[in-house]
Parts: structure tokens; sequence; C-alpha cells
């Protein structure tokens, strides 16, 4: 009774006050169809290229298919496989060892060569040093794969250093010894991780208020107060990104790993990205490989929400 | 009054009704719907050996699909020796690595434009999934029944995938190839070697004197995705199978994927043994489970290692570029003057199921095998026997090239019928999940040789299984 129909009310209220609103609504409407028509380009290459292939992965992990003969629905056999081959858990265990390497050593040692490039080298001996530590970000992953197995061969520069040096007990074939290989391969992921996280870093650093670090040194901090009380805090969203990126690059490596060692020696360094093309190409066994993918796509987000969240708290605080 | 608002909330789904719903049509999705390509694969299936048998090309202008394995120029020259004789008769080559064409045959033989002719792996998911010709109504066109019927047992598989070894045949072999050992002479003169060993006994008694002379005895690759140690391992494997059962069917009939058949035998568990004693008597280059062919062959080349253990497709390359510096002999028996075994494979072709020009392809694959021009390319190139009918003899070649002496190893092996397909070829992934990281832990010392035959035939067995 007291509520009328929304379209006789808007009869009964005068036309000045309707046309303003009619324009703002038809304005509104337009700027959004110019959004999407904007938006439309990336969202359909979005969707054929990302959505549509994840959603095409979660429905092949409840088959059994070879790729090309009819397939069988699985239910969710595929995913109890996947959480109870001891293989295929090893695989994964894998990934989160390279985490420490991936992840762990370049943001460390990016936030050392961060704030070395920023106190101590500065001018153009700086720029130089940015530009070898961000080099490996241009290096394609199947050339630094090759280069780093020839460095790591028994007749390579790493075991020639340690000749040199009076380390030739230390020589081994890294990429081939059971006991370093996976460690080995970390290495090179450190490598090429390490420039990104020391540019985003410095770039986060660059935007710290300098009177912060006057006041402090007014105080009476020494550097490394200045770094745990000043600089740890205020880059805690760059920091964010470079464990983002670096965990997921942990959790889905797959160049270097083929590249430099094809998951050997034994299956000691097989990762998930490799063992998924391994079960899909070499096996056939696309269901199984595609539950694998599900799996994996779910621990990287798993892995990387809290970071995200951590990251974003820090930024409201 | 509360009517208004409860419409609203009516017209618009709560988040977790929205999901519901998404939910209930991706289910529904995944229920009613199989993989797309499943259904245009089995109505191609269908069509599966229906071409009819013509024994050429025709006149008519040809071009042949083909997809060649890189690395072997070979083919490249006898398909242009073929269009010189058969100008009607062009080709549009494809290349790519062995691994490549690997994982990729499923997909181009199912691909609405599948090769006429391709190099092919392995067989069984392929006869399977009705992609290949069956080749019998060339079989009886073309009179091969005439060839050794030891050549074409491995491309024969039943039409359900398995057993190999008897059954329709589904693809021919370019040429036919030997494996055995390879040997430095400027090395193996420094050790006194004069001649082959005969026998087992003689072989490891070089090993350890290559040793004692500071000599690295064998260099083997071993690195990932290609388990090197395969190589002495079957070698081995074929000396205690032909001692004790005195044969090699026991493995063939493992790699044909006979039912109930186990790798894990005493004689193979006294093979894997022994090669055990070379990796810990340190006979191998230390690096082998991070060297790769291609480096195995570098540093063999640079005069690094007195042995290797290789196939006949190098035995070309060496004559031509280190002519009388190196040399061939077959594996020795455990015996002296007993039966001798080695991997034979053919150099496989098959022809796909939908392909346009079927007739012509099968024209070619015969002529590589019959026409003297061919078989000559063949033998001087690829160094291998180019198969085809015993009567038709082999073309000459230099005599005490390593070329002479694999096509010579040959006749011992087809004398003492221990040809053997590889172990690594039983099924897809044996090779990459089975023997590569089963070898690779023996050689590291992580795992006994009884535990890789175990962890072999359970990687067999899961495949063979998996459904």
């Amino acid at each position: 009774m007291v509520s009328a129909p929304s379209a006789v009310r808007s009869q009964d209220l005068p036309h000045t006050a309707t046309a303003p609103r009619t324009l703002t609504k038809r304005g509104a409407r337009g700027a959004g169809l110019h959004g999407w028509v904007f938006v439309l380009p990336a969202l359909a290459a979005y969707t054929a290229f990302v959505l549509w292939p994840i959603v095409q992965a979660f429905r092949y992990s409840f088959y059994n298919w070879d790729g090309v003969a009819p397939a069988q629905w699985a239910g969710l056999g595929n995913f109890k496989t996947v959480f109870s081959n001891e293989q295929l858990l090893a695989v994964l265990g894998h990934a989160f060892e390279l985490i420490v390497f991936f992840s762990g050593v370049p943001v460390l040692l990016g936030l050392a060569a961060a704030t070395a490039l920023r106190r101590f080298i500065t001018g153009r001996l700086g720029a130089v040093a940015r530009t070898v530590l961000f080099l490996p970000q241009v290096v394609p992953l199947v050339a630094a794969g090759i280069a780093w197995s020839w460095m790591l061969s028994t007749t390579g520069a790493v075991d020639e250093i340690l000749g040199w040096v009076g380390l030739g007990s230390l020589e081994r074939s890294w990429l081939g010894d059971f006991s370093t290989a996976l460690p080995a391969v970390g290495v090179i992921g450190a490598w090429v991780l390490l420039g990104l996280c020391t540019v985003l870093l410095l770039a986060g650093m660059s935007k710290i208020d300098s009177a912060l670090y006057e006041a402090a040194q007014l105080d009476g901090a020494g550097p490394f107060r200045e770094f745990f009380s000043i600089t740890l805090p205020e880059l805690r969203q760059e920091i964010g990104v470079c464990v983002t990126v670096t965990v997921i690059a942990a959790l889905s490596a797959f160049d270097i790993v083929y590249i430099s060692t094809d998951g050997g020696p034994g299956t000691t360094t097989m990762v998930p990205g490799l063992e998924v093309y391994q079960l899909a190409f070499l096996n056939r066994q696309v269901g199984l490989a595609a539950a694998l993918a599900v799996v994996l796509m779910v621990l990287v987000i798993v892995c990387v929400l809290p970071v995200q969240w951590f990251a974003r708290k820090g930024g409201q605080e | 009054m509360l009517k208004g608002p409860s419409r609203l909330k009516n017209r618009r789904p709560s988040l977790l009704r929205r999901h519901s719903a998404l939910a209930g049509l991706l289910t529904a999705t995944l229920v009613m719907t199989t993989p797309a390509a499943v259904q245009a694969a089995s109505l191609r299936g269908a069509t599966n050996g229906t071409a009819s048998f013509a024994a050429n090309c025709g006149t008519k202008p040809v071009t042949l699909q083909g997809y060649f394995e890189t690395g072997f120029p070979d083919a490249i020259d006898l398909a242009h020796l073929f269009t010189k004789q058969y100008p009607s008769v062009t080709w549009n080559i494809r290349q790519d690595a062995f691994a490549v064409i690997t994982q990729d045959a499923p997909l181009v033989l199912s691909g609405p434009n599948p090769p006429d002719l391709m190099r092919l792996p392995t067989w069984s998911g392929l006869v399977k999934d009705h992609l290949l010709m069956n080749l019998d109504g060339y079989f009886n066109t073309f009179g091969w029944d005439k060839f050794p019927a030891s050549d074409l047992a491995s491309m024969r598989v039943a039409p359900s995938g398995a057993p190999s070894g008897s059954g329709p045949l589904w693809g021919m072999g370019l040429n036919y190839s030997m494996t055995g050992v390879f040997y430095n002479k400027a090395l193996a003169a420094k050790i006194g070697m004069t001649s082959a060993p005969t026998t087992l006994a003689q072989l490891d008694a070089l090993l350890a004197k290559a040793k004692a002379a500071g000599i690295l005895p064998v260099e083997q690759f071993d690195s990932a995705g290609n388990g090197g140690l395969i190589f002495p391992l079957q070698y081995l494997m074929a000396d205690y199978n032909i001692a004790s059962q005195g044969s090699v069917s026991s493995i063939n009939n493992w790699i044909f994927d006979q039912p109930n058949k186990d790798i894990n035998t005493s004689a193979n568990l006294e093979a894997v043994e022994h090669l055990d004693t070379w990796i810990k008597d340190g006979y191998f280059n230390s690096d082998a489970n991070a060297v790769s062919y291609s480096t195995m062959m570098g540093r063999f080349e640079a005069g690094q290692g007195l042995f290797i253990f290789d196939g006949d497709w190098e035995s070309g390359n060496l004559d031509s570029s280190y002519a009388g510096k190196y040399g061939f002999f077959l594996f020795p028996p455990l015996t002296a003057g007993g039966k001798q075994g080695a991997m034979s494979a053919p150099l496989t072709y098959g022809i796909a199921a939908t392909a346009k020009h079927a007739n012509c392809a099968a024209f070619f694959l015969n002529w590589v095998a019959t026409n003297p021009a061919a078989r000559l390319l063949n033998v001087k190139e690829g160094g291998s026997n180019p198969g085809g009918p015993p009567s038709l003899a082999i073309p000459g070649v230099k005599p005490g090239t390593v070329t002479a002496q694999t096509l010579e190893a040959g006749q011992v092996i087809a004398k003492d019928n221990g040809a053997m397909g590889f172990i690594a070829n039983a099924t897809g992934s044996i090779d990459a999940e089975g023997w590569t990281p089963a070898v690779e832990s023996l050689f590291a010392g992580h795992e006994t040789p009884v535990q890789v035959l175990k962890f072999v035939q359970n990687a067999y067995k899961q495949e063979l299984s998996a459904p």
C-alpha cells in the first residue's frame, strides 16, 4: 500500500528532476559500453588462453583419456591417484623445495643487493651493476638452462673454479649427482630471478622518504637498525610481489628443469610442471595430467593468497 | 510493506546460488560431454585399412607429405632420389627431433592433414587408436613375405594395441640398425688390444686393463631422458639369457608386451649385477648421469674413452670424418663361440590411416628396400642394412670400414637369431618413467640390481594396465 510501483512513482516526479538523471544514466551506460569495448579484446584473449584452458583442464581431470580414443568418466579417480601415488607426491615435494631457491634466495639476496646499490654503489657503476643483475631476466630460460648445464658439468666453470681455489675435492657433476641436482637447478632459478627481485626492491626503496633515514640517523641508528626499522617495513608490498612471483615460478617450474636435467638423475629433479607434460604427452594419460595440473593450480593459489594478504595488510597499516 | 524488498532479494541470486548454478552447469557439462577430439578420431578410425592397394604412385602429380626425424639426412636423400626416378612425385617434408615426434605422433596422425609417411616411435597406442594404416594389403601386393620375417616382427601389433611381434603389419623400416661396441683404435693399441674380445671375460679384462693404464674404459651417455646405460645392460641381458635359455626370446616377448611377462628374471638380474660391478669398478665416465648423447659422441670423437656402446647410425659419420680411427664389434658372448645378441631395430616409418597418398607412400617403402640405387644410398649414407629380400645382395662397402663391420655383424646376429628390439621401446614411456631413472639410480648407487628390475616391471605393469 505504501510502496507504490516504481514506474508510477517516476511518472509523478517533475520533468526537471528526471531529465538530468536520464542523461546521466545514458552517459554512464555509454561510458560503461565504451569501457567494455576497450576491455573486450583483452577479455577475449584472457578467456581463450587462460580461462577456457583452465575449464578444459578441470573437465579433462574427471576422465581417463589418451588424447585420441574415446574418453571414459573417471570421477575423482585421477585426483585420488595424485594424492596416493608416492612418486607424484614426491614431485610436489620437489616444487616446495625449489621455493627455497627460487623465492628465498632471490628475495634475501635481492634485499642485500638493492640496499648495497642504493647506499654504496651509485653513479655509473650502480647503473652497470643494475643492468648486470637484471640481465638474466632477458635471457631466454632455455639458453640459461643450457649455459648453466655446461657450467655445472665436470668440465665446466664451477668445477674449474673450485679446483683453482683448492676445493678440488668438491668437484662433481652437479646436475648428474643425486644429492646436488635439485639444489643446482635451484641455483639456476635463483640466478634468473635475482635481478627481477633486486630491481623491484630498488624501485620500492626509491619511494621511501629520505627524511625517515635522516631522522633515524639523528637518533643514532646504524645501517642495520635503519634496514630493519625503516627499509624492511616500507618494502612490505614490494617483498610481497617478489615472493608471489618467485613462488609461482618455483611451483610451476618447467623450462629450466626440462633443459638442464629433464627431471633426472632418477627422479630427483622431477617437478609438477614437467610431470604434467610427461603424463600428457609421453604416458598419454591426459586425465591424470590434468588432475595434477589442477592440484598444482590450487597449491599455487593456496601459497600465494596469504602472501598477498600479508602484503596488502602492510599497505593499509 | 515486506513484499517489495523480498521480491528484490529474490531477483538478485545470492553468491552461493550463483555458484551452485555454475557448479551444476559445469557438472552437467562434464558428465554429458567427453573431450572433443574423441568422436572425430573414432570416425577416422573407421576408415582404417580401406585403401586400395595399388602398387605404384600413378602418373598424376603427387605431393607426398612426410614427417621425418632430424639428424637422418639419408631419409631426405632417399626421398630426393625417388623424385629423380619418379618425377611426378614431389615431397613436402617436415622434420623434428625423435622426442618431439614421440609426443606429437597421436595429434599429428589424428589431425586434419596427417602425413602420408611418418617416422614412428612406438606402435601400440597408435594402433589402438586406429591412427595407422594396416599394411597387410601392401604386404601381399609387394611380396613383402620374401623379406625376413624377423625384420618385420617388431612392426606387427595386434589391432587392440598389444601384444606386439605378431598380428597385422603397421610399418616398414627404411633400414635396419645394428648395435654393438665402438672402439678407439689408438687407445686399443695402447692396451694391447689387437682383436675384438670373443668372450665377456675378455671384455672385462680389457676394461680393467684400460682402467689400470689410466684410459677411460667406457664413455657413455646416461643423462635424464637418455638412459644410455640401457645399451650395455641389454647386451648383458642377451648374454645371460642366451646362456640360460639359448635365446633372447624372453627379452623380445617382454618388449612385445606379451601377457604376464616379467623383466625381473634371474638371467636379467645377473646382467644388472654385472653392469653394477662395472659401475663400481669405475669403468664409466663419472659424470655419465649428466652426459647427453651428443656430448658422448663429441668426447669419443675427440679421443676420450676406449669404448662406447652405440648403434651403426654412427658408422657413416665415423667412416667419413674419422676414417680408420674407429672399429666396431658385436658385444661378446658369455662363452667363446656362443650365440650373440644385439638390438637390431628398423628405422620405422608408417602411413597415416587417413593418408591421401597411402599407395604411393607404400610404393616408396618398397622401393627403398628393393631398388639398387636406393639400397646403395642407404648403406653408404646410413651405414645400415637396407633390409629387403635376402636374395638381394647388400651393396658393397669398403672393407675394414666401420660400416663394413656393422653390416657383417648384422649377418652374425641373423645367423644366431639374436636380434632384439630395444627394451626402452617396450611401451611409450617405459624409457622416461622406468629404465632411465632406474639405471641412473643404479649408477649413483641409490638402487640395487633387484630394485632396478622391480622398479621397471612396476612401471611397465602400470602403463599397460592404465585405462
